[in-house]
């Protein structure tokens, strides 16, 4: 059996795969501060308020730091040695941790979401160049 | 709470090394044994006068297991899972317990077989809840990628080269050429360094730490217990420790390292300052660790860490004797460091590091990080 991402979902992340799976980037924000967060919790992490909704988020962000990987990834994940792992902050303020895509990016490099496709699960979000 | 007073002053009585870089002849257990012994022997003790235990990734219930393996029913057990670090947190837990009467002997130990059993995981990567959905899928293997990540933001952030990282390895394979027991004593050069192969950018082969088998044991009393001990007793003066994040895109800065408040707790709660430290023990599970520990601890001002290290100050003929034992990258790194940076310490300030001595070493900095840039603890230990 495939394991999936739903597997290890709960109530709060369920939605961000459920988006995930119409290939839409979506992030959490306080109804209360206005921060936005990421990864979901069911709070939030600024001011501790209950009033956290979701939002779609524009997709676009810049590098924070990268490294290519030259090991080799487990088979499951479709990766090919060397790829390049990246925190990427999004224009709204949080940061995750994604792939790099395609034409080679710096730290500082303003990137845009993209998705990759996995069997049986949700595709999950990765990034690539801006195309201004 | 500072408890104060002589008589609660808190000291390492007893150090040992486990056998150590690659173990076919003993289990975890009985290297754990004998490390045990050693240290109570070290420390004029037995195993009948330990009822304090601290282990960490020694298996489910791990203070029950070792416990029940060494004959010992504790009155205190402690196994917080730090990581790596949780060896250097474990010397303040102990002060604790010692000081408030919980237990009168505490033993720390820790043993791993990782290079013969051909397996880098100890038993808790990326098992959390949120790796699976927001890490793993993108493979980032731990926790090189982690310091992969760290070291291309200080090189963006602060102008660090390549040739800076490699020469932490350089200098560390230096000292480990003066101690016997160190897995690699060949001699390194910077250019060997950058010809390695690539792992996770910008980092090569020779800026990661070895994967080795060892571990080791310490032993820590009270008062004048303490002070009546075999050997030479080095005071725990100062403690501090901090949790920050579990991934790393949730690390806000560099600035926000826990080794900051780890080490900011350490020397105020000793009252010394960093002209006073003579010999520092970071944890180098990567070349960059070893800049993020300078600059966190606060030996150099942001971003000038690697300058720092090219300018030989971490030689023997340094400013900041550093790595002496030749540290995870050249000495031993049996999956967790920790508890070997803590035994290196003691020997120099004791005095009995051989041809790795730093002369006349009274006061040491020992500064653990653990888990995926996760934790850090600092200690800061003295002799007399």
């Amino acid at each position: 059996m495939v394991e999936s991402v739903f597997d290890w979902a709960d109530p709060t992340t369920a939605h961000l795969w459920e988006a995930a799976s119409k290939e839409q980037l979506v992030i959490q924000q306080c109804g209360a501060c206005r921060q936005y967060q990421f990864y979901p919790r069911p709070f939030c992490l600024a001011c501790d308020s209950d009033d956290i909704g979701w939002v779609a988020a524009s997709g676009q962000g810049t590098v924070y730091s990268q490294t290519t990987v030259h090991l080799k990834a487990a088979p499951e994940l479709g990766l090919v040695t060397p790829y390049v792992v990246a925190v990427v902050q999004l224009e709204e303020g949080p940061r995750l941790l994604t792939n790099l895509t395609g034409e080679a990016c710096r730290i500082g490099s303003p990137v845009q979401v993209s998705w990759r496709s996995r069997p049986g699960q949700a595709p999950v979000p990765v990034f690539g160049l801006a195309t201004p | 709470m500072l408890i104060t007073g002589p008589d609660r002053e808190v000291f390492i009585s007893g150090v040992a090394e486990a056998p150590l870089g690659e173990v076919r002849d003993h289990s975890e257990l009985s290297m754990i044994a004998l490390a045990a012994r050693e240290a109570l022997a070290d420390a004029g003790l037995t195993l009948r006068d330990v009822d304090g235990l601290f282990v960490n990734y020694l298996g489910e219930e791990g203070t029950v297991q070792v416990g029940e393996y060494l004959g010992i029913q504790p009155s205190y057990s402690d196994s917080s899972d730090l990581g790596g670090a949780a060896f250097v947190a474990f010397l303040g837990h102990a002060s604790a317990a010692l000081q408030t009467g919980r237990c009168r002997v505490a033993l720390i130990v820790y043993a791993s077989r990782q290079r013969t059993r051909a397996t880098r995981k100890l038993n808790h990567w990326n098992e959390k809840a949120t790796s699976p959905q927001f890490e793993q899928p993108y493979g980032l293997p731990a926790p090189m990628g982690q310091f992969g990540l760290l070291a291309a933001r200080h090189m963006y952030e602060y102008g660090t080269t390549p040739e800076q990282l490699a020469s932490v390895a350089v200098t560390a394979r230096q000292w480990a050429g003066l101690n016997p027991k160190a897995w690699k004593r060949d001699p390194l050069t910077i250019d060997d360094v950058l010809e390695s192969r690539l792992i996770c950018a910008p980092l090569h082969r020779l800026d990661c730490c070895l994967v080795t088998d060892g571990g080791g044991a310490i032993v820590l009393t009270i008062g004048d217990r303490a002070r009546d001990s075999a050997n030479t007793p080095i005071r725990v003066a100062g403690t501090g420790e901090s949790a920050r994040q579990w991934h790393i895109p949730q690390l806000p800065s560099l600035e926000a390292s826990p080794g900051v408040a780890a080490a900011r707790a350490a020397l105020q709660m000793a009252e010394v300052g960093h002209a006073d430290i003579d010999v520092f023990e970071p944890y180098d599970a990567s070349t960059i660790s070893v800049l993020l520990a300078l600059e966190d601890v606060g030996f150099c001002a942001r971003g000038d860490a690697g300058a720092f290290v090219q300018e030989g100050n971490l030689t023997a003929t340094g400013s900041l004797p550093s790595i002496t034992s030749g540290g995870g990258l050249s000495y031993c790194h049996p999956g967790a460091l920790g508890i070997l940076l803590v035994i290196e310490a003691v020997r120099q300030l004791r005095g009995q590091a051989g041809a790795r001595q730093v002369p006349g070493a009274t006061v040491g900095l020992v500064h653990g990080i653990g888990g995926l840039f996760s934790t850090a603890a600092t200690a800061v230990l003295v002799r007399g």
